[in-house]
């Protein structure tokens, strides 16, 4: 079967392409992208869907979502995250080990790979526990987990604190040649904080975590990086100081990756004015000096990759005071028409943000995705990049409705979503 | 006798420069020579020859009295160096001492001058502390053995080792060797690398990172951490066990982990040479670093051989140090 896109924006960021013409699938492969746009398409054989000169790049590639499948599937089980994660124009996505029960086994790891390949929408690659049960005393068995595809290792929203462990985990997966990726955060300094400690915090009464927090745990694993050579990713960024300890790491040469999420570039701590849960996360949304760094470390690269950080709940957990409400939001089908207003304000050229959206967590993970080249997977989103709209939960196909971003105005949309030629959503159904 | 007792060597030479070999302690491989080895080999080899006789007693050690000091657990060693005393016709004392009743410092040292003050002519001294048994050494008159110190040296085990190799191969030069597992806390590991590179055999490492003490390459040997390739070609494989409460989940994760990655089976054993030996300082562990299938395997299993090769080397080392002033 060969299918044309016709008549579209064509951004493959891996190679900095970004030109109208057409491309072709062909049994679920890209086969030709071509600078012409078919304008008699009576002649050509195949289905021809017309972009209307839309953008068209590779499927998004998310290296840190959440499923509660398996232990919470009412919260949000592969399918409702995989549709979910479609309609946000994401085609891969990578979620944490962090389920009921942990996935710290080669069995639990097939569990999610089977239920993934059931549902069958997008490509899922799950990460594996670093530590038993996250409990941040014993590994893993990281070979046994990396050689039955466990794409990395980390320990979800759980810091490693030891050092000792910290420095093992780094030392023995590099023999596996997989990353270890952490949520940097002390947990001593974080303990019972539930905002960013500050002005907003104070003036709400609610004990705070000093962005030292995070700074303080990274410029550690910096180290146990240095002295392993392990490979290492910084999740989810939201300090200034962490941004710059990464770039300090950069030039230095050390084998470090880092990103961020929407929320830490599009709000800051005030957002929780009026004690709103849904703008409780973790890491929390810091001071608007914070997020200009996080802006900053995007444009310059200092931050590879933009992840959703998809994390659902239920309302049991997010209608209750602010300091009891669990941390984290939904993002999987705000990731893309949130981090398009660094394109719309400038902060960012459209090429460059995708880039961050689909090859850059691609090659961190190791994954051959997020390109348009040809013989390669066809796994694309289309999206308009200038219709004007609203974020309205009350339509997503997640079963969670906590995001920060409700009903924030938006410029942006997805269209079409493709996975393997096969179009997996449609603006339009 | 005039002895020379120095505080840095690891040996200590005796005045005696006529003597085949001029040591007063053994201590460790790590500064003895070529020569040295060969010497002690050489003789080793006559007690092999002595100990498959119907009368294995004989009279060189006559009247001396050895004290097997163990501060640590050990049954084999122990048990190699009081037949190698008895075979000698001296007398063997065994000293079995809890590690958890001594404390370090004073009261080790107050031991060595107990035993000190009865007049022994060789303590064979094991220890868990890397070191000391040197410090023992400092202490007492008589003749001291290193019957292994912390993850140290184990000397008498890596003669025994190079004993059976050189048995099979005629020489240990220009042989590639792989010693395999946990070498951070391996005192057998160090002695053969120091051993083997000594007598001109090359030496690679094959462990997780986990289980690799830094810098290790310093000291000549090539490192490795998939099985495969780094037995690739090779003339001998050294196993060493990993003890269990390693392998949950601190150095490395699981049993079943290591056994699929490090453990020694006939499929990783296809990478090596088809001559290749295999060999473990013991006790094994059988499914966690060695397969039962290689370890029984008597055509390339020398670890039977190992342990009769340990009396015979024992006894060299014994009779070298006090016995009959080394005539061959």
């Amino acid at each position: 079967m060969t299918t044309l896109y016709n008549n579209a924006r064509l951004l493959d960021p891996a190679s900095g392409l970004d030109m109208i013409g057409a491309l072709v699938v062909h049994e679920g492969k890209i086969a030709k992208v071509s600078n012409k746009v078919f304008v008699d398409s009576s002649r050509v054989d195949s289905d021809i869907i017309d972009c209307g000169e839309r953008c068209l790049a590779p499927g998004l590639v998310d290296m840190r979502a959440q499923v509660r499948e398996p232990g919470n599937e009412h919260i949000e089980n592969m399918s409702s995250a995989q549709k979910a994660a479609v309609a946000g124009g994401i085609t891969t996505f990578a979620p944490l080990p962090n389920t009921n029960p942990v996935i710290d086994d080669v069995s639990l790891l097939e569990f999610v790979q089977r239920r993934a390949l059931e549902i069958g929408l997008a490509n899922v690659h799950p990460y594996a526990a670093i530590t038993k049960g996250l409990r941040g005393h014993e590994i893993t068995e990281f070979g046994m987990l990396a050689d039955s595809g466990a794409v990395a290792f980390t320990d979800g929203k759980h810091s490693v604190a030891n050092s000792l462990v910290m420095r093992r985990a780094l030392s023995y997966a590099s023999m596996f040649k997989r990353t270890i990726v952490q949520h940097p955060e002390d947990p001593y300094l974080a303990s019972k904080g539930s905002a960013n400690e500050g002005q907003t915090a104070t003036r709400l009464g609610l004990s705070g975590i000093p962005s030292a927090a995070e700074v303080i745990m990274l410029e550690r694993d910096l180290r146990l990086v240095e002295l392993t050579g392990g490979n290492y990713h910084a999740a989810h960024l939201s300090t200034a100081a962490a941004v710059e300890a990464i770039r300090q790491a950069k030039k230095r040469g050390l084998p470090v990756t880092c990103e961020t999420a929407p929320p830490y570039f599009a709000l800051n701590e005030d957002a929780i004015i009026g004690y709103r849960t849904f703008a409780r996360l973790s890491p929390p949304l810091r001071s608007e000096q914070d997020r200009l760094a996080v802006v900053a470390g995007l444009a310059d690269g200092t931050i590879d990759a933009i992840a959703s950080d998809h994390d659902p709940h239920d309302p049991d957990r997010k209608n209750v005071p602010f300091s009891q409400a669990a941390p984290g939001g939904i993002g999987l089908e705000t990731l893309l028409t949130i981090s398009l207003e660094l394109v719309h304000t400038k902060a960012m050229k459209l090429i460059d943000l995708l880039q961050r959206l689909t090859v850059a967590p691609a090659r961190i993970l190791g994954l051959p995705y997020g390109t348009l080249k040809v013989g390669g997977d066809a796994d694309l989103v289309i999206f308009d990049l200038n219709r004007i709209g609203k974020v309205a939960p009350e339509r997503f196909a997640s079963k969670s409705r906590n995001t920060p971003f409700d009903k924030r105005p938006i410029e942006g949309r997805v269209w079409r979503t493709v996975y393997r030629g096969n179009v997996v959503y449609d603006v339009e159904k | 006798m005039i002895k020379a007792n120095s505080q840095t060597s690891t040996l200590t030479s005796a005045n005696h420069q006529h003597k085949v070999y001029p040591h007063h302690h053994l201590l460790g491989i790590d500064g003895l020579t070529k020569l040295d080895i060969d010497h002690l080999l050489n003789r080793s080899e006559y007690f092999v020859k002595h100990n498959q006789q119907i009368n294995k007693k004989c009279s060189n050690l006559q009247g001396r009295t050895i004290i097997n000091l163990f501060f640590e657990s050990s049954t084999r060693t122990k048990t190699s160096f009081e037949l190698a005393g008895k075979r000698l016709g001296s007398d063997v004392i065994n000293m079995s001492i809890e590690s958890s009743s001594i404390k370090k410092g004073e009261s080790l040292i107050d031991t060595a001058m107990t035993l000190n003050a009865m007049h022994p002519d060789v303590l064979v001294v094991r220890h868990p502390e890397s070191g000391e048994v040197q410090l023992l050494s400092q202490k007492v008159k008589c003749s001291v053995i290193n019957a292994g110190d912390g993850s140290h040296e184990h000397p008498t085990q890596a003669l025994l080792d190079a004993l059976t190799i050189r048995r099979r191969k005629g020489s240990l030069e220009g042989l590639e060797v792989a010693i395999c597992g946990d070498i951070t806390h391996s005192r057998v590991a160090r002695s053969n690398i120091h051993l083997l590179l000594i007598m001109g055999a090359r030496v690679r490492l094959i462990a997780p990172p986990t289980l690799l003490p830094s810098k290790i390459e310093c000291m000549g040997v090539q490192i490795h951490h998939n099985m495969k390739s780094g037995i690739a070609g090779c003339d001998i494989i050294m196993m060493l066990r990993l003890q269990k409460e390693r392998t949950h989940g601190s150095f490395v994760p699981s049993a079943r982990e290591y056994f699929r990655y490090f453990g020694l089976d006939m499929n990783k054993l296809q990478a090596a040479k088809p001559n290749a030996l295999i060999m473990h300082p013991g006790p094994m562990n059988r499914g966690v670093e060695i397969d039962s299938l290689v370890a029984d395997d008597i055509k390339r299993s020398l670890i039977r051989e190992q342990v009769e090769m340990g009396v015979a080397v024992r006894m060299a080392v014994l009779d070298l140090l006090v016995g009959g002033q080394g005539k061959i």
